[in-house]
Order: C-alpha cells, then structure tokens, then sequence
C-alpha cells in the first residue's frame, strides 16, 4: 500500500524526549483540537458531576447575574445567570450534549445515505447514476438552510426530528466523493478480480470498495461534525432545534439575544461554546487528513527538509 | 457548444421540476394547511369545507399539476395571513436581499483576494500562517454569533453602527460584514492555491525575467488567470451566499426576502414558504447554469470534455 510510506520518519539523530517534543511540536494544532473536543466529550458525558448547578433551576432572586470577575458578579455563578436565574455554565456543560450528539447522529444519517447513494451510482453507472446525479443536483440547487428549517417547522422541532432533518438535507457531499472514488475503484485488478470470482454486487460495494473509502470518510465526516453542530445551533437558536427547556448552546444563544444590549454575557459564552467545539473538531479532521491522506506526506516531509537546510 | 448549451439546459430544467416535486410533497403532503387555519374549536365539518375550497380533497398527481400550472403562470397562492398574493410579498422583499447578497460578495472578494495573493507572493512566512488561521477560524465560526457579537462591539460598546434594519449605508455595513465571512474562507484558500500554482509557471519567469515590476506581476500576468476558477467557485457558492442572508438577515432583522421566508415558515404560512423556496432554488439553478456556460466559453476544454 502507498500510504504505509507516507509517515514522517523520525530522523536517526532525534534521541528520546527531543524527538518527542519536536513530534509534538509538528502536532501542535491537531493535538489542540483533541484536547477541545476531549474537553467538550467529557463535558457531555460528566455533565451530571462537573456541573455547578442544576441547569433547570431557576433562581429568581439571581436574575441576569453578570460573570464573577464582573462588578456585582459572585464566585457561586461563574459566567453568570440567564434572565430566568439559571447559571450559565451549568446550561454550557449540559448543553454540550445536544450539540455533541446532534452532530454525530446527523452525520450518521447523512453518512448511510449519502454513501449508500454514492456506491451504487458509482458502482452500476448508467441509469442508476444518472437518478443518483440528478438527485445530488437538486439538492445541491435547493437553499438547504431553508429546506431544513421549513421540514423542521412542518415535523415539530424535536431532537429526533433534527437528526433526521439534518441527516436527510446535508447527504450529497458524500454522494459525490464517494461516486468520484468508487468509477475509479471499480475499475481495479482487486475489484475486477473479486467479480470473476463471483461475488455479487452487494459484497464487492461493502467488502472491496467500502473498505479504501474509509479514511476519506473518517476525514469528511469529521469534519462535518463540525458543519452539523453549526447548523442544529443556528436551528435551536431561531426556536425550531431542541425545544426549552433543555440546555443547547444555539437555544441559549437566542434566549440570550433579547438580552444581547445590557447583558453582553448570556448570547456570548454559548456562542463561544460552539466556536470553540467546532474549531477543535476541524482541527481533529484536518490532523487526520494530514496523517491518512498520502498526498500530505510530500509537504510534511518537505518540512522536515527545510529543516535540515 | 450549441449542444453543450441545449444539454446544460435540459438538465437544468429536470432539477427544476424535481426542485417543484420535493417542495410539494414537503409542503402539501407532509402538512396539512387546512388543520393549521381553522381555529381549535372547529368542528369536522368546517375543516372538510375548508378542504375543498383549498382543493386539498383532490387526488394527489390533479394537485401537483395545479401547484405546478401555478409555478409556470405566476401565480403562487395567497398568504394564509395578510390574504396579499404570495409572489408579491416576496418580490417586494427580493431587492433588500440582492442589495445585502452583492455587498456581502462584494466585501468577501475585496478581502480574500489580496489577502490569499499576499499569502501566497509570501508562502511559508507568518503572514501566510496569519491568513490561513483566519480562513480555517472563519469556517468554524458560527455566523449568526459573529454577527451578534459584532453587534455587541460595534453598535453597544462602540456605538459606532446601528444595531439592525436598513435606512443608512451605515446599516449596511455590519450585515454585510458578517455575510461576508460564510465566502471569505473558501475564497481566501483558493485565491491562495491558484496563486501559488500560477506563480509557478513559465510565463511568470520570463515576465518577471524581462523586469516587469511586482505590481504588474500580480495585476495583469497572475490575477487574470485566477479569476477563472475565482468567477466559477462564486457562481457555485451563490447557494451558500442565499443561505447565509438567511442567517444574517435574521441577526440583523434586515427586511429582506430571506427574513420574510423565517417569518413565514415560523406561521407556518405555506404560500409565502414555498414561492420563496422556488424562487430561491430557481435562481440557484439558473446562476450555476449561466456559471457553467461561461466558464465554457472561456475555456474550450470544459464543453470538448
């Protein structure tokens, strides 16, 4: 295989902690975008412990709190309260759930279709691609954000809804890397090799090509983890995502928008949130390109020459 | 060309009617109208007349053809809410959007393309390193949030723009700003590669051989073999310009057509939905199309293919 050559030789001289640092040093912006979202992860999943507060409870008495460092702040509700008494932070660790799992359901769900569609245009060709391609053009023609915000608002916004609409809305980007690889792969000895032997259609899309996509489709839908917590915020943040009162961040963005003039804080920290998720996640997807995609090789290696130089 | 053109055409006109096929079924099959207009309290009876005034006890295949006859002639349907034709509503809202889509367009391509030429004249160096963090942050930043906190800094700390709407060029600035950034990243990156690759090439070297100054370098030897693929990848991101004036738009409460479509789908209002989903998908259509056949026009290798 060609990418087994395509990892960045350490250099004999490097000698233990050197070579490391200088590993990591090259690492730098993916191991980041690790630390992020092993930090928005944990978040999810330890919401219940690292929560200072019960994201649901309402203080009426510590309405709007601004931020502790802030003039009239307390140490009791770090980033503040919201207009209901509810403590930021908290609604941020929690909120982190739905973002987290939206994204990777969704991803899903576009994933099978998406792929799915793409092996069999890909595979059969003629009148099955033909359907396939036209069914990518349409879709890629339609104002996607509108098509998933009027699907939401006639299906209910509920957080199943949102999966299903943002799986079924965002599939042609897979469709078409995964069309464009299998014309290609189909036409190889293994494939080729694979049908004289006589295994059906079925077994050589998931057995034979499936398998060489499947760094590409890591990358991809890594990165549109990314895409997909974007859009169910910008969807909770007009009312049509998750429904109150369960914590997202794009929810809390927009209950913090009435606020936005005197208030500052409640639209900023969830909006921050997201940034932050996002950027971390693109930062995992564009490291893992660079480590599973051959083409990088030549500049990291070239890197490394221009190093010695 | 003349087949490439009628071909290009042909397949333009089949993602149109599937564009009409999927609006109506999402429409007009998955909801239903007449339960959302009678009040609560209305008896069956009334909910069955209602359906037969809206002809919605007809059969499926009558109502696409009549939806469909009403695409072609104009003629979209009323608002469920103001009672005023559908198309009108939208039309009247259509000039605010150009306006905010052109000068978001306009910002992006004034930013990306000097800054993604500068990054390449000076790959590798920290400027370089500067303007691909700002394109990579820009693609993980949430719009509406960028735009929210530009209000926060600009117009609340500032106080030097207004918060939202559309009475001075002043107003225009911060929409278009944040607008802007959903093409600044994708048009940064690729004036970036085509630069690099240009400069490059032969041609270069002997200009740059013969002395021809920097500035000429760039304006006329390089730029005007970028703006090929620059002018093809606008025409193809028109889509995600209309999506992103519907961020905006909303952020800012500009009074555009992309506003008034929330606002519709929010009431649930049908009509004013789906004559701004068609119209919307329509243009996209018919920019990709002309983008398309520009590009082959300029360049024989595309229609040859």
């Amino acid at each position: 295989m060609q990418a087994s050559a395509g990892r960045p030789m350490p250099r004999v001289s490097d000698r233990g902690a050197a070579r490391w640092i200088r590993l990591a040093w090259q690492l730098r912006v993916p191991i980041c975008g690790a630390l992020l979202t092993g930090v928005m992860v944990v978040a999810a999943l330890g919401a219940p412990y690292l929560a200072p507060h019960d994201p649901l409870q309402q203080e009426i008495t510590a309405r709007l709190r601004p931020p502790a460092w802030m003039e009239g702040g307390s140490p009791t509700h770090l980033l503040g309260t919201d207009a209901l008494g509810r403590d930021l932070l908290s609604r941020i660790v929690y909120g982190a759930r739905v973002s987290l799992t939206a994204g990777v359901l969704a991803v899903v769900v576009s994933g099978i279709i998406g792929v799915g569609l793409g092996l069999l245009g890909g595979y059969f060709g003629g009148r099955a691609d033909a359907v396939v391609n036209g069914a990518v053009s349409i879709m890629m023609a339609f104002p996607f954000m509108l098509l998933a915000l009027t699907a939401i608002a006639v299906a209910g916004p509920s957080f199943r809804n949102i999966v299903i609409v943002l799986g079924v809305t965002t599939w042609p980007i897979y469709t078409r890397v995964v069309r464009a690889e299998t014309l290609v792969i189909r036409e190889r000895e293994f494939v080729l090799a694979a049908r004289a032997l006589g295994g059906g259609a079925g077994r050589i899309m998931l057995r034979h090509i499936l398998p060489n996509l499947a760094s590409t489709l890591l990358v991809l839908g890594s990165l549109e983890v990314a895409r997909m917590i974007i859009l169910e915020s910008f969807l909770s943040f007009l009312g049509l995502g998750v429904p109150p009162p369960t914590p997202s961040w794009g929810g809390m963005l927009g209950e913090g928008r009435i606020h936005m003039l005197s208030k500052w804080w409640i639209a900023t920290f969830p909006g921050l949130a997201i940034f932050l998720a996002t950027l971390g996640i693109t930062f995992v997807g564009d490291g893992l390109r660079d480590l599973l995609d051959p083409r990088l090789k030549d500049s990291l290696l070239g890197r490394e020459a221009a190093g010695q130089g | 060309m003349t087949g490439y053109v009628l071909q290009r055409l042909l397949q333009a006109l089949l993602v149109c009617l599937g564009i009409s096929v999927i609006t109506f079924v999402m429409l007009h099959v998955a909801g239903d109208p007449a339960q959302l207009l009678v009040p609560m309290e209305a008896s069956r009876e009334d909910v069955e007349l209602l359906r037969r005034q809206l002809g919605l006890d007809r059969p499926l295949p009558v109502r696409y053809l009549i939806f469909l006859g009403g695409i072609l002639t104009g003629n979209f349907g009323r608002s469920f809410f103001s009672q005023d034709p559908a198309l009108g509503l939208v039309l009247d809202r259509l000039p605010a959007t150009l306006e905010l889509a052109l000068a978001g367009l306009g910002l992006a391509l004034v930013v990306a393309i000097p800054l993604g030429s500068l990054a390449a004249l000076k790959r590798g160096t920290l400027w370089d390193r500067g303007t691909t963090a700002l394109a990579v942050g820009g693609q993980a930043m949430p719009a509406f949030w960028l735009g929210l906190m530009l209000i926060i800094v600009f117009s609340v700390k500032l106080r030097l723009l207004p918060v939202s709407g559309r009475d001075s060029p002043a107003h225009l600035v911060l929409p278009a700003a944040t607008l802007a950034s959903f093409l600044l990243p994708v048009l940064m990156r690729l004036t970036r590669s085509q630069m690099i690759e240009i400069l490059g090439q032969d041609y270069i070297r002997t200009a740059r051989a013969k002395g021809v100054g920097m500035a000429a370098l760039i304006f006329r030897h390089a730029l005007r073999n970028a703006w090929i693929p620059i002018v093809t990848v606008v025409g193809l991101q028109f889509g995600r310009l209309l999506g992103g004036t519907i961020v905006t738009e909303t952020v800012f409460a500009w009074p555009g057509a992309a506003n008034l479509a929330v606002r519709a789908i929010r009431n649930l209002d049908y009509p004013v939905v789906q004559t701004v989903v068609i119209l919307l998908a329509f243009s996209i259509v018919v920019v990709n199309l002309l983008t398309d056949l520009v590009v082959a026009r300029l360049d024989p290798r595309v229609r040859l293919q």
